[in-house]
């Protein structure tokens, strides 16, 4: 288990190395055209060089690189060239609202996903045929169109909740709710979708299974058998469907924000791509790519604990 | 990137048969309607400059807002444009992003998964690690920061998503690559001389196309969601139409105008749903017959009859002086639904009776229904499958009569079963001594000490040598041989009067297989059991059975004692059966019809 986690752990750094690695040579070949952003259209030639070499853009890679590199491994993500403020800060005052819309989506989404996929396997009939008409539906709908949607209804139109904003939790309990309620559902509509389907044929799959009719031979009552025994089967490609799904919340969330004014990460990435804010864009890119490798790494150690073959190995 | 992909990878079995793909396909309704819809719409944007009732981009100030119905169909938009022209003229690019991230996706997934699964070594290992490392990127997070570095430049973006969606085209192939590589009909191939090239056009890409279409089609939704939003976050081309850049409008006239939302999500929306039923449609085809709904199977009518008293006691029916058979099955009908919604009856009325202490062979070839007969005196037969007429009597009680829970009584103290495949038949998760203790606690309602020292003393009985390493090993630590002799264990753990053994020896190795017969002899003389043994093998019969029904298409057609039957064998069938299998038996007699 150790060696297993000593592994994980050792792929999960050079994952994240590579992403760095592979950022900073794109920033690299755009060089020239960040200061330009900066400056706007109406900038000299002279007046782009000379913001290019303050920012140090005009070093080579390897040296920009590792400047950063030996920085980040400090802590220290560098300072927005538009606000001055350090990266860190801002990543740590924008993380939490992403997080929390984030983790209450996927709890959300799991539990509602789960409920549905098993009970539509379970006993197929109408709530089958329901839920695969409700997936199609669901999927198709991208999150932010959903999104406007509620605002339009329940926002604007019967006022039941603010149309944007954010009140932390600490603040103010009910006014979270009301403020990451109507995220929350535009987040989750898609991924109870799929993640109910998924869970939906990763369950009927066991049912097939000749050891199911085996234990219903011995004698053992169908909710035993689901609850103990195919539950627990179906449950590693449940919890890999859960970890796709928060990593495509991530993204989902940049949208869901914009569409709610939500003051998150997705928000941040978003300003500072459109201004060239290289900086604060690596400091997400480090942060996303952070959460993906502790969601992975949590993921495989589930997984692992759940099937004793990829315990044994 | 396999978190903006919808429905997952596509699984493909080779085995499927290939043939008819296409028909099942058009046979599908929805499919059908989905590609036409999806064809309707490519089309008109095509020719958005013949059907567009005006100019996408000519702008009315006296239209800003302007409510739909009125000049303009749809209304117009925040800057006075005319929303139904706009919506048809969008279509153009968002497809056409579309278009660029599957072709990208897959020339990119489907060149390097032919040349890393054919090839193995070095390459593959690269490719499989970039895959790893592209997949787990949260999309939308990399084409944000991404547009720092490209500017507002969609279609650029677009072929960035191929890239981070080429691993799954990658997966499959290469998966797919390997499963046949070393197939016979490669190998003749490559003796035959063809080369390498040729191989992998005529017998891999053939085998992949149909996931390959499975995946575009989910690709294709996908990018056009991914397109929208980016273009939503003010991250498109401003100067051309799209549908997210007319939900940004929408966004921005959220208060004024909110005829402006439905149009372009309602036009992604039915575009993505239209992709996405022609990648389940595909998926369906491709299937073939097992995915066709499987209904319910219905509840067996309940006879009046049963108003006789209900056994209550243990699971030993209390009318067992009634009549002396253990077992006694009479004028037995099995049938399916059928996809037609007829039924097709594949047993066809037996009768058949086992005693207490006999041990009664059902043989036959596979699909006489011999394990159907099986399958329906445990109530377990396969959805769709129920006992159509007819009756199966445990010392005289009808079980169809009985409420699931006697049922359950009865299944686990009186009936036992051993099933034909021993892996497949161990729950892989759970610990052997957990498998065989759970059924025993919950039937003899013993604490967990006594089932843990029952189970070692069964497992000693069944002739595992080191019974608590057994059991505190998990089913694929252990051998075939070895699972049988713990399903045999937990098939009499609970003292059954009755024991359904159904092929219990057609997966082992021959060695192994007289063992596990005279285990299944001895338990038998030791207990007094009464067993139904399912075998196609004459030789089992030989071996243990006291009494043998042949079947032939679902009937019996000759049922006496295992010296009659070997001695004297009346039927055609069985004469033939016997020939087949037996050696040293008389020579087979020249085929007269």
């Amino acid at each position: 288990m150790a060696t297993f986690f000593l592994r994980r752990t050792i792929a999960a750094v050079v994952l994240l190395f590579a992403i760095t690695a592979l950022a900073y040579v794109l920033i690299y070949t755009a060089g020239g055209n960040i200061a330009r952003n900066i400056l706007g259209e109406l900038a000299t030639q002279e007046q782009i060089d000379a913001l290019t070499t303050e920012l140090g853009l005009d070093r080579p890679l390897v040296v920009q690189y590792v400047d950063w590199l030996r920085n980040a491994i400090t802590g220290d993500l560098g300072i927005s060239f538009f606000t001055g403020t350090p990266v860190v800060d801002s990543l740590a005052t924008r993380l939490p609202v992403s997080l929390s819309l984030v983790t209450l989506s996927i709890l959300v989404s799991t539990v509602i996903g789960v409920v549905l996929g098993v009970t539509a396997a379970v006993q197929r009939g109408w709530i089958d045929r329901g839920m695969q008409i409700f997936s199609v539906i669901a999927e198709s709908l991208p999150n932010f169109f959903v999104g406007l949607v509620l605002v339009s209804v329940f926002a604007i139109t019967l006022g039941l909740f603010p149309a944007t904003g954010y009140i932390p939790l600490q603040d103010s309990v009910s006014g979270w709710i009301s403020t990451i309620t109507l995220p929350v559902t535009a987040l989750v509509i898609g991924s109870i979708a799929s993640g109910a389907q998924q869970i939906r044929s990763a369950v009927l799959d066991v049912l097939k299974k000749d050891y199911v009719r085996t234990l219903r031979a011995r004698g053992l009552s169908e909710p035993v058998i689901l609850f103990q025994n195919v539950l627990r089967n179906a449950a590693p490609p449940a919890v890999t469907v859960v970890s796709l799904q928060f990593i495509g919340m991530l993204s989902g969330a940049v949208l869901i924000e914009r569409v709610f004014a939500l003051p998150g990460l997705g928000s941040l990435a978003v300003d500072a791509a459109i201004r060239g804010d290289i900086p604060v864009i690596m400091g997400v890119l480090v942060l996303t790519a952070i959460i993906v490798v502790i969601v992975n790494l949590l993921v495989d150690l589930a997984v692992t604990w759940i099937n004793p073959k990829a315990r044994v190995q | 990137m396999s978190d903006l992909l919808i429905g997952g990878e596509p699984e493909i079995d080779p085995s499927a048969p290939r043939l008819g793909v296409l028909r099942r396909y058009l046979r599908n309704p929805l499919a059908v309607t989905a590609t036409v819809v999806l064809a309707v719409i490519v089309l008109a944007c095509i020719l958005a400059g013949v059907i567009a009732p005006g100019s996408p981009t000519f702008s009315r100030l006296d239209m800003v807002n302007a409510p739909p119905g009125g000049e303009y169909i749809l209304g117009g938009d925040g800057a006075g444009r005319d929303v139904l022209s706009r919506l048809i003229y969008a279509g153009r690019l968002t497809l056409l992003g579309a278009l660029i991230t599957v072709v990208v996706a897959s020339v990119i997934g489907v060149t390097s998964g032919l040349i890393a699964g054919y090839y193995a070594g070095v390459f593959d290992n690269i490719a499989g690690w970039a895959a790893n490392l592209l997949i787990v990127l949260p999309g939308t997070i990399v084409l944000v920061s991404l547009f720092a570095v490209i500017g507002p430049n969609i279609l650029l973006s677009m072929a960035v998503l191929g890239v981070m969606f080429a691993p799954s085209f990658f997966r499959v192939v290469r998966n797919q690559v390997i499963a046949v590589k070393n197939e016979l009909y490669v190998d003749a191939a490559r003796v035959s001389g063809l080369s390498n090239m040729r191989i992998i056009a005529r017998h891999i890409l053939y085998i992949v196309r149909a996931p390959i279409i499975i995946l575009s089609a989910s690709i294709a939704g996908a990018a056009i969601v991914v397109q929208a939003g980016l273009e939503f976050l003010g991250l498109g081309d401003p100067a051309t139409p799209t549908w997210g850049g007319m939900l940004q409008d929408a966004y921005a006239n959220l208060y004024t105008g909110q005829h402006l939302l439905l149009p372009p999500g309602l036009a992604i929306g039915i575009t993505v749903g239209s992709c996405i039923l022609i990648a389940n449609g595909v998926r369906d085809a491709l299937e073939g017959d097992e995915s066709t709904r499987v209904r319910r199977p219905r509840r067996p009518k309940v006879r009046s009859q049963q108003s006789r008293p209900r056994p209550r006691t243990n699971g030993v029916p209390a009318t067992a002086a009634d009549n002396g058979a253990l077992l006694s099955v009479s004028d037995l009908v099995v049938g399916y639904d059928t996809d037609t919604g007829d039924t097709k009856n594949v047993v066809h009325g037996i009768d058949l009776t086992v005693e207490r202490g006999q041990i009664m062979g059902l043989v036959g070839e596979s699909g006489s229904g011999k394990t159907q007969i099986a399958l329906s005196v445990l109530g377990l037969l396969p959805a769709g499958g129920a006992v159509r007429e007819g009756a199966v009597f445990l010392h005289g009680v009808d079980l169809a009569g009985l409420s699931p829970r006697q049922m359950r009584q009865v299944l686990g103290r009186t009936i036992g079963y051993i099933p034909q495949e021993p892996m497949s038949n161990l729950d892989p998760s759970f610990k052997i001594g957990h498998q065989l203790t759970k059924p025993m606690r919950s039937a003899l309602r013993i604490s967990s000490a006594e089932a843990r020292r029952r189970a070692e003393a069964l497992l000693e009985r069944v002739g595992i040598p080191e019974p608590r390493r057994v059991m505190g090993s998990y089913p694929h630590q252990i051998s075939g041989g070895m699972a049988q002799r713990v399903l045999i264990a937990g098939a009499v753990s609970c003292d059954p009067a009755l024991l359904i053994a159904d092929e219990p020896t057609t997966a082992l190795d021959v060695t192994v297989q007289a063992e596990i017969l005279d285990l299944i002899r001895d338990l038998q003389r030791e207990r007094q059991l009464g067993v139904l043994l399912v075998t196609h093998n004459f030789g089992v019969v030989a071996d243990i059975c006291d009494r043998v029904a042949v079947m032939k298409s679902g009937r019996i057609v000759e049922e006496r004692s295992v010296h009659e039957i070997f001695d004297d064998p009346r039927d055609p069938y069985t004469i033939s059966l016997l020939a087949s299998t037996v050696e040293g038996a008389p020579l087979r007699a020249p085929l007269t019809s």
